[in-house]
């Protein structure tokens, strides 16, 4: 391990050769070319930041690179010598680390049981050096993390920091980064950009890959961007250098898009810039259609449950909740839906005691949920769109009559509906697990933002999504309140609440830490600042 | 294994005629080399099956026979297992309401008219099996205790309890061998066109494609497809998931009971003691292999039923044990879960 490590630190610091170079990278998935001939270098002491909307081909490139995809063809160098990397340990053996979007820790066992985990089976678990190890990368990174601290404890800014310890572990070569920012404050941003710049002027070729154009030119070294499996363009060193942030942004908007002007709405999307544009309307004198008074629910092992929960919601308002994944959000929509009961406080709908009601009762009084897991719980993966459509009103006329299924009216919705809707699908029969994340919640919208929806309850509806479809969801929800729906947006993205909400609440641990006007009331204020202590729990 | 959705997917005839061809395939040859082990030879052992269970009339006819319980078995666990419910404790639910019928028919058939007297005994074992199945189901239901472990000991209970009320309570005091007092076969299920055939079958079969045609046409079919396919969504859409898990069960192991009250009205009259068929368990492999589907059980119950009086003429002839049969069951299920594996890796590596 340790002759592995030797080997690459003398590598990466002896030459100009890059720690990897890609030549024409391509892969094929049946009906879909993920890489389309990328060619890509990346150099030691350089942070690269590979940007794309989903779809791209990041993610591919990413498993070909972490040894869990095979190239159809194409060559890969690794400090110049040519390479087959067959499994995820080959590309660990490389010096390559990868940190995948989601934390793959074992909450219940300590940072240095983590760490000592993936080892060969018939080794003996060594604490001592496992420790040295830890400490060395522990000054690498520039962080302090007890050892022997839970993961479960952990922030999530640190948990990720253990797991780039891990991807490092094995030799500080080259650190893939997959959308390291997506659940982190924006004061975790920032840190994770200082452990970053600290790793890059080490040596190490940091590859950072995100949809965020400010985080790709705050950190990044060279930008290169993919657009539909393709290397579309790359900014060197230089070029970056002589840019401001403006001049950076609209040369990345044009080679992702063509032109800017065209694609007005994905440049704004993609710059987090579309600030307030959403004028709302709200007269504080309309009696608030959904309240809730001290609401707490019962959490499992491992939940987070609400404690004490209080807001108000008027006709056409949209009313954000801010916070870091895991902080009650989940219960919050779960408990509004009717899905969870609420072990203490009061929830009116209408001002009439809706409480005890379930989830049948409140969607006839017009409340509605639109969850983030859309094929968790949200739809049946196997049964057809025609049959999600209608996953809610089974029984109900004119879909059934005396408890017979009318499947000819089903599927007939269904066709209307993937018409008017732009559902991308072979026919209203195909199983719906096989569209795309952003068909699938095009048929979720569609179910949920009927006629007679007046409450609807966002979970995260833009999560995963590509540009068009972000676009598309964040359009339908402000004109849902334009049109005097009462929303609840629960978004982990800063920038989508900025631009939809009139108030947004904080929660932190199951409680609402604040509520802010958006735009602030006084000026001056830095409404970011004043969210991202709220969601640390600083500003409590 | 994946649940077949609402309506049959199509275009995939081919693919699904060899998933179920080559483990059967796999199973005859695997247990024909078992049989040159025992110095048998497995033609003629699977000759001797087919000419006894199939093309003798009165082979035939037993084998006809035969299928009416075990398609009554099926048609509930059809219901159960859509419903993503692992109802395992049939043989005690179908003991115990055979038990049951038994001890009615004879008492009622002096005095109603038989037509009565066998709906009734049919409806007594429908109600005896439904609630023999409220402790698991309840269990399920209120602290999501898992229903494989629970309806299975309950299903020993049944056979136990189906025992000691035979042994001691129902027992016919004019036998030395303890058994109930019998139908006379007079009072039995009519039987079909002058063969030994009763009209068990037909209600068996209406049973499945009732159940076929609840499952894919009516409202309750749908919802417990939901909950068997995907329970988070079943909440989430705000079934009433308790409710109908109850409503699985008690239908489910109903129709186990009325499979038991058939053999007992049709073709047994009375029941001994310690009389346990075990068929239960026996249906379960067919189940899956037809992939819920009703129509196709019918197909493998018919066949496995040929097999069954088949391999038992040829335990006294060829000098095959009869439980050689069961072999032939095990190594299907065996091939089955292989090649279910198989076309799994294949699909994945495929990346599709």
């Amino acid at each position: 391990m340790t002759e592995v490590r030797q080997q690459v630190m003398n590598d990466s610091s002896a030459s100009a050769v890059p720690a990897i170079s890609l030549t024409g990278i391509t892969k094929r998935f049946p009906g879909v070319l993920a890489n389309d001939a990328i060619s890509l270098d990346l150099n030691a002491g350089e942070i690269h930041v590979l940007l794309g909307e989903n779809g791209a081909g990041k993610s591919t490139l990413i498993a070909i690179l972490a040894g869990m995809q095979q190239p159809d063809s194409g060559e890969i160098r690794v400090r110049g010598r040519p390479v087959r990397i067959g499994s995820p340990r080959e590309s660990l053996a490389l010096g390559i680390g990868t940190v995948f979007q989601h934390v793959l820790l074992v909450p219940s066992l300590t940072v240095l049981e983590n760490l000592m985990l993936g080892r060969s089976w018939w080794r003996p678990l060594d604490r001592r050096a496992t420790l040295a190890r830890f400490q060395e990368l522990s000054r690498t990174l520039g962080v302090t993390i007890d050892p022997d601290a839970p993961v479960g404890r952990l922030g999530l800014g640190q948990q990720q920091q253990v797991e780039i310890m891990r991807a490092l572990w094995r030799g500080e070569g080259v650190l893939i980064l997959d959308e390291p920012t997506s659940m982190l404050t924006p004061q975790g941003v920032e840190d994770l950009g200082r452990v970053m710049r600290r790793l890059a002027s080490q040596g190490i070729a940091v590859i950072f890959i995100t949809h965020k154009l400010r985080e790709a030119y705050a950190f990044g070294d060279r930008i290169s961007v993919l657009r539909l499996g393709r290397k579309v363009g790359e900014l060197p060193p230089e070029r970056l250098r002589a840019m401001d942030e403006a001049a950076a942004t609209h040369e990345v908007v044009r080679l992702m898009f063509g032109t800017v002007e065209g694609h007005r709405g994905d440049s704004e999307t993609l710059l987090a810039r579309g600030r307030h544009r959403r004028k709302g309307r709200v007269d504080p004198a309309t009696p608030p259609v959904l309240t809730l008074r001290n609401v707490s629910t019962h959490a499992a092992s491992g939940e987070c449950g609400l404690t004490d929960v209080s807001l108000e919601l008027r006709p056409g308002e949209v009313l954000g909740i801010a916070g870091i994944d895991g902080n009650g959000q989940k219960h919050l929509a779960e408990v509004l839906a009717g899905q969870r009961p609420a072990s203490a406080g009061r929830i009116e709908i209408d001002g009439r005691d809706a409480t005890r009601e379930d989830v049948g009762q409140r969607r006839e009084h017009g409340l509605s949920y639109i969850t983030d897991e859309r094929l968790g719980e949200g739809t049946v993966g196997p049964f057809s769109v025609a049959t999600n459509l209608v996953l809610k009103e089974i029984g109900q006329p004119p879909y059934w009559r005396h408890g017979i299924t009318l499947w000819q009216r089903i599927n007939e919705l269904a066709r209307r509906t993937i018409r008017q809707h732009d559902v991308r699908t072979p026919s209203e029969r195909t199983p719906i697990a096989k569209l795309s994340g952003g068909n699938v919640q095009k048929v979720l919208l569609a179910r949920e933002l009927g006629h007679a929806t007046r409450i609807a309850v966002f979970n995260k509806p833009t999560y995963g999504l590509d540009l068009q479809n972000i676009r598309l969801a964040r359009r339908r929800i402000a004109e849902g309140a334009a049109a005097g729906l009462a929303t609840l947006l629960i978004s982990t993205e800063l920038d989508e609440l900025l631009e939809l909400s009139d108030r947004i609440a904080v929660m932190y641990r199951g409680r609402i830490a604040g509520i802010v006007e958006n735009p602030v009331a006084e000026t001056g204020s830095d409404i970011e600042l004043t969210l991202g202590r709220l969601m640390t729990g600083a500003a409590a | 294994m994946s649940v077949i959705a609402e309506s049959p997917p199509r275009g995939a005839w081919l693919g699904g005629v060899a998933r179920i061809a080559l483990p059967v395939l796999l199973a005859l040859v695997v247990g024909g080399l078992i049989l040159l082990a025992l110095e048998k030879n497995p033609l003629e052992y699977y000759a001797f099956v087919v000419e006894r269970g199939l093309l003798s009339w009165a082979g035939l006819q037993e084998s006809i026979t035969r299928s009416a319980p075990l398609l009554l078995i099926a048609a509930g666990l059809i219901v159960a297992f859509r419903a993503g419910i692992w109802n395992l404790g049939v043989d005690g639910q179908f003991l115990l309401s055979a038990v049951a019928a038994a001890a009615l028919a004879p008492a009622l058939a002096p005095v109603l008219p038989d037509w009565l007297t066998l709906t009734l005994s049919c409806l007594l074992a429908f109600a005896i099996g439904a609630l023999w199945s409220v402790v698991p189901a309840l269990l399920k239901a209120r602290f999501g205790i898992n229903e494989i472990i629970t309806s299975l000991m309950m299903s020993f209970l049944g056979i136990s309890f189906a025992n000691v009320l035979v042994k001691l309570v129902f027992r016919d005091p004019g036998t030395t061998v303890p058994q109930t007092l019998t139908l006379p076969v007079e009072d039995r299920l009519a039987r079909l066109f002058g063969s030994t055939v009763n009209c068990g079958v037909i209600i068996a079969v209406l049973a499945v494609l009732l159940v076929h045609l609840m499952m894919t046409r009516t409202a309750f079919g749908l919802k417990l497809q939901v909950v068997g396919a995907n329970p988070r969504a079943a909440v989430h859409a705000g079934l009433p998931v308790g409710r109908l898990t109850v409503a699985t069960f008690a239908l489910s192991a109903g129709l186990a009971g009325l499979a038991g009250a058939v053999e007992v009205v049709g073709v047994l009259g009375t029941i001994r003691a310690d009389w346990n068929p075990a068929y239960g368990l026996l249906v379960v492999p067919l189940v899956f292999l037809a992939r819920f589907n009703g129509p196709a059980v019918i197909a493998f119950v018919f066949c496995f039923a040929v097999l069954q009086i088949g391999g038992e003429s040829a335990a006294r002839r060829l000098g095959v044990p009869h439980f050689y049969v069961l072999v032939l069951v095990g190594l299907l299920l065996l091939f089955l879960a292989v090649v279910e594996y198989l076309d799994h890796r294949r699909r994945a590596s495929r990346g599709a």
